[in-house]
């Protein structure tokens, strides 16, 4: 008899937490993030990022336009390679990881993106089992069960027979949280989860965002730029600006950051730029940099 | 910068060059990927499942029926009148028969199938990749931990490679029994005597022939949708612009490995 026999991946027992995988105050790290840096062509995007998220925790990326949270996202998420860094996802580095034991550790996240990623040829109910039917040997009607749950808790019941086109903004935004959550993950990835909804609509999303973490436990990173949102739903907030982590911080400390570039993204202040006579002149020409 | 330019042209041939060689590069990755998973996909408990297949098909093949068979036989009968033309020069339209159904089988059903196929679905492709790629649909697969080339890429093609020689069989009948109707008319020859004519003329090897360049153009079709679709930039014009380009690369594409097959197999 196999001494060690095979566990399939739904069988698996958790991790016993590993003891680098700790933060100083004895926190289990879910990801960590050591001196991330990456380029798009010759520009650099990402400046020695750090981060550490929590089991359990919210944390929510936030920066202006081209602060590079979507880029951090894009690599938290294992779809881009960075030029250097480390980026563990459950105590594996995703970027030396082979494709296969990648896929194993997407397989305990889900993402809900921005505008959803709704496959446009299934229907919700489809949409939402998806990841079910693709990874598990369940069968159709267990499937559909699990699915409805889902919807059900997302508020989307009765609406299984409905393509993506049929859906509102605030529906798309919920199903791909039922779609991401389906697999009962160990961290929830949401990409701008209340951008674009009506008010009443967003602070739904941020309830059900909530509610989810607090009755699964999952770690949930959100990247937004919805201060009222950030500020209701973050455990830390991590400000970024032009590539580099300004601060990672609960809220209350955010908020209470001295530092100017903080404070203009927190009170939609623009950003008084220095100018540079000879930059200024040479964008006017179309000059490279010297 | 009157030198400018020519380095400038030279540079964009450069880039030209290279993204076409990087574009070819990734379609044999398709390729070999799409071969891969459909042999490793079960063990791998990613297997390329029969239902993708099945609806590719219908896309691919079922649904391209109508107007394959259109088509088709207008060319069969296109060809017969040609044929007699050109044949009554010599008093000889008696052997129509012959150039009819060896073009036919040989060439124009296969080539026909081929335009008419990525046209339909080639493009359809395209856009349907394009799409998904810009509304992040693709990044949603690979973050669930589902293979794009498996489920996107491997059914395609392994129901166009099983549905071109189907369809392009189909074509060859309905090309074949349309121009044996207009010569059967012309002629004064009755449809069986053509028939005869047509079995006795065309060798297996004439229609195996024409059946294997279906294949290479399945394989044309479904490479160059999806090296398009996955190329789009830039929204709605994006997918527009890259389906058009799907469209003008796999028809292109076609008629050149046409010629290039038929110089192997048949000089």
């Amino acid at each position: 008899m196999d001494p060690m026999p095979h566990a399939s991946p739904e069988e698996t027992p958790p991790r016993p937490p590993d003891p680098a995988a700790r933060d100083a105050h004895g926190g289990e790290v879910v990801i960590r993030v050591r001196d991330l840096v990456t380029h798009y062509g010759d520009r650099q995007i990402l400046k020695n990022v750090s981060l550490d998220v929590h089991a359990g925790e919210i944390l929510v990326i936030m920066g202006g336009s081209g602060s590079g949270k979507s880029t951090l996202l894009n690599h938290l998420l294992g779809l881009l390679r960075p030029t250097s860094g480390v980026i563990e996802v459950l105590g594996k580095d995703i970027n030396t990881s082979k494709e296969s034991e990648l896929t194993e550790i997407r397989r305990k996240f889900g993402v809900a993106f921005q505008g959803g990623a709704l496959f446009s040829s299934m229907n919700l109910l489809e949409n939402i089992m998806l990841p079910l039917y693709e990874h598990t040997d369940l069968d159709r009607r267990t499937m559909e069960i699990m699915a409805r749950m889902k919807m059900e808790v997302v508020s989307l019941s009765g609406f299984d027979d409905l393509m993506p086109a049929e859906l509102s903004g605030g529906m798309i935004k919920r199903a791909a949280l039922a779609r991401a959550i389906v697999m009962d993950p160990r961290i929830l990835f949401c990409d701008e989860p209340s951008a674009g909804l009506d008010p009443v609509v967003a602070a739904n999303i941020d309830d059900l965002i909530l509610d989810l973490r607090d009755a699964t436990g999952m770690s949930v990173v959100v990247v937004t730029h919805e201060l009222e949102s950030a500020f209701k739903i973050a455990d830390r907030i991590c400000v970024l600006d032009k590539g580099k982590v300004l601060t990672i911080a609960p809220v209350d400390e955010v908020r209470a950051n001295p530092d100017q570039r903080i404070q203009n993204l927190l009170n939609r202040r623009t950003e008084e730029e220095e100018l540079d006579p000879e930059a200024y002149l040479r964008r006017l020409t179309g000059e490279k940099e010297p | 910068m009157a030198t400018a330019k020519p380095i400038e042209r030279l540079e964009r041939l450069g880039r030209g060059t290279v993204e076409a060689v990087s574009e070819i590069g990734f379609g044999a990755v398709l390729l070999v990927q799409s071969l891969m998973w459909t042999v490793v996909g079960k063990a791998r408990r990613q297997p390329v499942r029969m239902s993708a297949i099945i609806k590719e098909a219908m896309e691919i093949g079922i649904r391209a029926i109508p107007i394959v068979a259109i088509m088709s036989g207008t060319i069969g009968v296109m060809l017969a009148i040609q044929g007699i033309y050109s044949l009554r020069t010599f008093g000889a339209e008696q052997q129509v028969t012959y150039g009819v159904a060896v073009s036919i089988v040989r060439e124009f059903a296969p080539l026909i199938t081929g335009i008419l196929v990525a046209g339909r679905s080639g493009s359809a492709l395209a856009a349907r990749i394009g799409t998904m790629k810009i509304n992040q649909e693709i990044d949603a697969l690979v973050v669930m931990g589902i293979n794009p080339v498996r489920f996107l890429v491997a059914p395609a093609l392994l129901a166009a490679v099983v549905m071109m020689p189907a369809i392009t069989f189909m074509a060859d009948l309905v090309g074949l029994l349309a121009a044996g109707l207009y010569i059967a008319v012309e002629l004064e020859m009755t449809l069986a005597a053509y028939w005869s004519q047509v079995i006795e003329l065309v060798r297996p090897i004439d229609l195996f022939h024409g059946l294997m360049k279906s294949v290479l153009f399945a394989i044309l079709i479904v490479m160059v949708g999806i090296i398009n679709g996955a190329g789009v930039t830039g929204g709605a014009e994006g997918v527009g612009r890259l389906t058009t380009r799907s469209v003008v690369h796999a028809i292109s594409a076609i008629i050149i490995t046409d010629m290039l097959f038929v110089f192997v197999t048949t000089r």
